[in-house]
């Protein structure tokens, strides 16, 4: 088939961007994605032109790395799909579409469809862990967990921190993402000794970090590849609430001798 | 040169504690004067980066994607083995032991492997205790499955997610350690040369994948944790961004490459479908712990699946392998397949495919019990082809996966160059000729986790260390090295694309150093490979600038040096006189074609020494003796 691509090109975060025209006459339905832009970017190299920067690197759907505004429309809008595990059945002959980077204030663009999403660590940081270090476990199955337990923090666990959730969102919000972690560790009992801290600290920081708010939209719920619930929202905003009225800094250690 | 294995004496159950015992320590207060660079942090390097900031090291770690969390362990699939036995079926240590030395043919060091069956245990345990949602029973206890190669139920899982799972388990407790400000992450950061300093490892030259800068970072030890080289074939499992650069530059700077021909070819991923093909897709082991794997008959049967009754179906694994049916190991099951294939009972339109069908599982267990086991895969299956893999069975075919060769280490996983750790897949160490499933991830977080913490610091207590600084002359020369590989790569200016060439390489090794090999044909592949590499300097295009983020150019750099590893891999495997794993020399087979070893010649390990661009590469040999388990004809039947 053939298709008429709109790339947004910006060759680096402090000069402007704009959306660049391409024909490409010979797409493959059981081509990915990020495969029929392998064959826009070999075109381009062979007539000396620059290459499309995107990220990729499992093309499996789950390493995070992909993703872009398909449309409008993150991942390209497909329940439960990331951009390299769509495929080109979805579109038909003489198709235009419209290719941009993620766009949130704390998501700056690197270069074309590249985007930093390093705020996303900084809210890891601030809690998202169980602390533990190596050595000091005790056995796997001196820690009995239904498994209903076990499945709903499983679900939460899948994130693969892609950024689609805030492109998505008008407000740019990390809710979902950073609830995710937090309803993980805090439905398992291994993180029920730092439960409240990880809720206020991971939250503090998400806020610091340029996210917007959450207006319960839905629409982060509505993309996220891997199909995570908003429940863990109320999850977050629940703990977070009750670590503002309870939670006090531990002390620090002491003692003589 | 000679190796020095540094294996223990004494009883195999007794050697990692009495060496742990044996082991120089390092004061608490003292830690922190000692700088460690990890490089790569998927779970191996990971793991060891996150515990070496807990014991109190001061470590600098770095990874090329945008946060650790991407590696490439994010997408094992299956499974994590242990020898826990919670099933009551028998496992124990040494069976696990057993089963790994077994299941790679009896080419892999014995006190390594016991190692490994030790610690499985208390990985086991780690990654509960840091949240990894293992899958569980509904009395609350974790739940195993069976992979290959194995007759009792002992690999842990989290869905088809296992690897996300213990990766992100590795990754939230190092970004813990990077928020006390114990350990520095440099993302997007790539290592491009080793800095060797009166014959010790003391540092690395990276370039910044953004700015393109090139900087020298000066350390006290240097680990490597930077995964296999499946990519040299291009079409692979692997992520897209794997690649052998990080050890091919050690090597060059005198670490050596041990059994670089012994790589996995998977037998269960989806069929290549175009020209255009990026990447393969793999559909985990686990899966053939319920589907069952078959072809026609009859040559050319052209009739769609449903339509083939059960008495033109040739269920060929358990016909041939009884006793372990559809869980014979990855080696033999890919063997397998091809030889169906090559007969012309392949399925599909190429040709290329077997079937792993579901139908019976489902009709005794239920559709949504094969949901639960497996969902998610069967979605990507359907992702990629279309096709209803509840409805009709999924066509398969083997793909290159894994590589079991690395960079050789000793019992302490330190390579020959003192100072430098090489952990995970980048190391040769446990898996022999054939790797087991559920395996890798075992021992990249045995590595990292439980063992190179304590040979790190046994190495650091027990080596005088001078005080080098980035002015040093090898940390400069290391430099520009690798700012003239950059130079060459840009002003090459050729007409061909570094893919073109990638491509052209992954075929000729997979035509002729893929899952069989011959004399004639590795021959022919050696002067192919080096007249690509040739026409590589003189002809490759790489747009851009190197001051720049360039994905050209990166890509052009891993690629120059997958056509040198490419050829150590021929020169390997010609040199191997024998079939053994994953390495299948048409000459050496038995009456009924499985692999024939040849213990007299060629019980050792193979590890290439770098003697100069253009020279041949020597071979070193380790031999490995057997005191525990006697070699045998491996046999599944
Ligand atoms: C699809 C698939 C499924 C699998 N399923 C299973 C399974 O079920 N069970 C199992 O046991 N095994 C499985 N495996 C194998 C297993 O996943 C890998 O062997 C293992 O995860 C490798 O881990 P690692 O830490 O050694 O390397 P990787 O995870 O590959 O990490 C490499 C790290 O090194 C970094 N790096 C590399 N080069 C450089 C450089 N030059 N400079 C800086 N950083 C660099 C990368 O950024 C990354 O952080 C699977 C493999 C594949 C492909």
């Amino acid at each position: 088939m053939k298709l008429t691509l709109n790339v947004w090109r910006q060759s680096g975060p402090n000069t402007p961007g704009k959306m660049v025209k391409y024909d490409l006459p010979n797409v493959n339905e059981d081509m990915s994605f990020l495969e029929m832009l392998d064959v826009l970017n070999e075109t381009l190299i062979a007539k000396s032109e620059e290459p499309v920067t995107f990220e990729h690197d499992c093309r499996e759907g789950i390493c995070g790395s992909c993703g872009f505004m398909i449309n409008g429309k993150a991942h390209g809008g497909f329940p439960k799909t990331t951009v390299c595990q769509l495929h080109m059945r979805h579109y038909k002959d003489g198709d235009e579409i419209f290719i941009e980077p993620w766009r949130a204030t704390a998501f700056p663009i690197v270069k074309d469809l590249m985007v930093n999403r390093s705020a996303f660590d900084r809210i890891i940081q601030a809690g998202g862990f169980i602390s533990v270090p190596t050595g000091s476990a005790v056995d796997g199955n001196a820690i009995p967990i239904p498994k209903s337990n076990a499945d709903r923090a499983m679900d939460a666990a899948q994130c693969i921190g892609c950024g689609a959730c805030v492109a998505s969102c008008t407000n740019a919000s990390a809710s979902l993402f950073t609830s995710a972690k937090i309803a993980h560790l805090n439905l398992l009992p291994q993180g029920q000794p730092e439960k409240l801290d990880r809720a206020l600290k991971m939250v503090t920081v998400m806020n610091e970090e340029k996210f917007g708010s959450c207006t319960n939209l839905q629409e982060c719920e509505a993309t996220c590849p891997k199909g995570i619930s908003i429940e863990n929202i109320a999850i977050m905003n629940r703990h977070f609430v009750e670590a503002s009225f309870m939670q006090r800094p531990a002390m620090s250690e002491g003692g003589a001798g | 040169m000679t190796l020095n294995s540094r294996i223990p004496t004494g009883p195999i159950e007794k050697a990692w504690e009495s060496t742990k015992f044996n082991m120089k320590l390092v004061n608490p207060a003292n830690k922190r004067k000692y700088h460690v660079i990890v490089v790569g942090t998927g779970l191996a390097g990971g793991a060891c980066a996150a515990s070496l900031g807990e014991l109190g090291y001061n470590v600098t770690a770095f990874c090329f994607q945008d946060s650790p969390r991407r590696a490439h362990s994010i997408a094992a699939q299956g499974g994590i083995n242990a020898a826990k036995n919670y099933r009551n079926d028998g496992d124990s240590i040494y069976r696990l032991f057993y089963d790994t030395l077994k299941g790679g043919d009896f080419r892999a060091r014995e006190h390594n492997v016991y190692r490994l069956a030790q610690v499985s245990v208390n990985i086991i345990d780690q990654c509960v205790a840091q949240g990894v949602p293992f899958a569980r029973e509904y009395g609350g206890t974790l739940a195993n499955r069976s992979f290959g190669g194995a007759q009792v139920s002992r690999t842990f899982y989290a869905r088809g997610q296992t690897g996300q799972q213990l990766l992100i388990g590795a990754y939230q407790a190092l970004e813990r350690q990077v928020a006390s400000g114990q350990v520095k992450m440099l993302t997007r950061s790539e290592m491009v040369d080793l800095i060797v300093i009166d014959g010790k490892a003391r540092g690395i030259v990276t370039r910044n994948l953004v700015t393109g800068k090139m900087d020298i970072h000066i350390a006290d030890a240097v680990v490597m944790g930077t995964g296999g080289y499946g990519n040299v074939f291009y079409l692979s499992t692997n992520a897209k961004g794997s690649n052998v650069t990080a050890s091919w530059r050690a090597y060059k700077r005198g670490a050596l490459f041990a059994n670089p021909c012994f790589t996995q070819i998977h037998p269960t991923c989806i069929p290549v479908s175009g020209e255009y093909q990026s990447k393969l897709t793999l559909m985990s082991e686990s899966l053939r712990n319920d589907g069952r794997i078959w072809a026609p008959k009859q040559l050319g049967d052209k009739r769609s699946a449903d339509q083939i009754p059960e008495g033109d179906r040739d269920y060929y694994l358990e016909r041939m392998y009884p006793s372990f049916g559809n869980l014979a190991p990855r080696d033999i099951s890919s063997r397998a397949a091809k030889r169906v294939c090559d007969e012309g009972r392949g399925v599909g339109e190429t040709g290329l495919g077997v079937y792993l069908d579901f139908r019976d599982s489902i009709q005794r267990l239920g559709e949504n019990t094969i949901r639960e086991r497996y969902g998610n895969l069967f979605e990507i299956y359907e992702r990629i082809t279309g096709e209803n893999p509840y409805k009709s069975p999924m066509r398969i075919f083997p793909a290159v996966h894994y590589t079991m060769g690395g960079l050789w280490v000793d019992y302490h996983l330190m390579s020959t160059i003192p100072g430098l750790f090489v952990l995970g897949e980048a190391n040769f160490s446990d898996h022999g000729a054939n790797r087991l499933g559920a395996s890798a991830l075992m021992q990249g977080l045995a590595d990292g986790y439980f063992v190179a913490p304590y040979t790190i610091t046994n190495y650091l207590a027990d080596t005088k260390l001078e005080k080098v600084s980035a002015d040093h002359i090898e940390a400069k020369g290391a430099l520009e090295n690798a700012e003239g590989i950059t130079k060459r790569l840009l002003n090459a200016k050729g007409k061909k694309t570094v893919t073109q060439f990638h491509r052209e390489l992954g075929k000729t090794i997979w035509d002729y150093c893929g899952m069989s090999r011959d004399e004639a044909g590795l021959k022919h592949a050696i002067g192919k490979v080096q007249e690509l590499k040739e026409e590589f300097w003189k002809n490759v295009t790489v747009p851009g600038s190197g001051s720049d983020l360039n994905q050209q150019l990166e890509n052009a750099g891993r690629v120059a040096d997958f056509l040198e590893l490419g050829e150590l891999m021929c020169i390997d495997a010609l040199d191997r006189n024998e079939s053994c794993g994953g390495h299948f020399r048409e000459e050496y087979q038995t009456s009924d074609g499985e692999a024939q070893r040849d213990d007299e010649k060629y019980s050792y390990v193979a590890a290439w020494e770098y003697k100069g661009e253009g020279a041949a590469p020597a071979l070193n040999k380790e031999p490995l003796t057997f005191e525990y388990v006697k070699p045998a004809q491996r046999s599944y039947k």
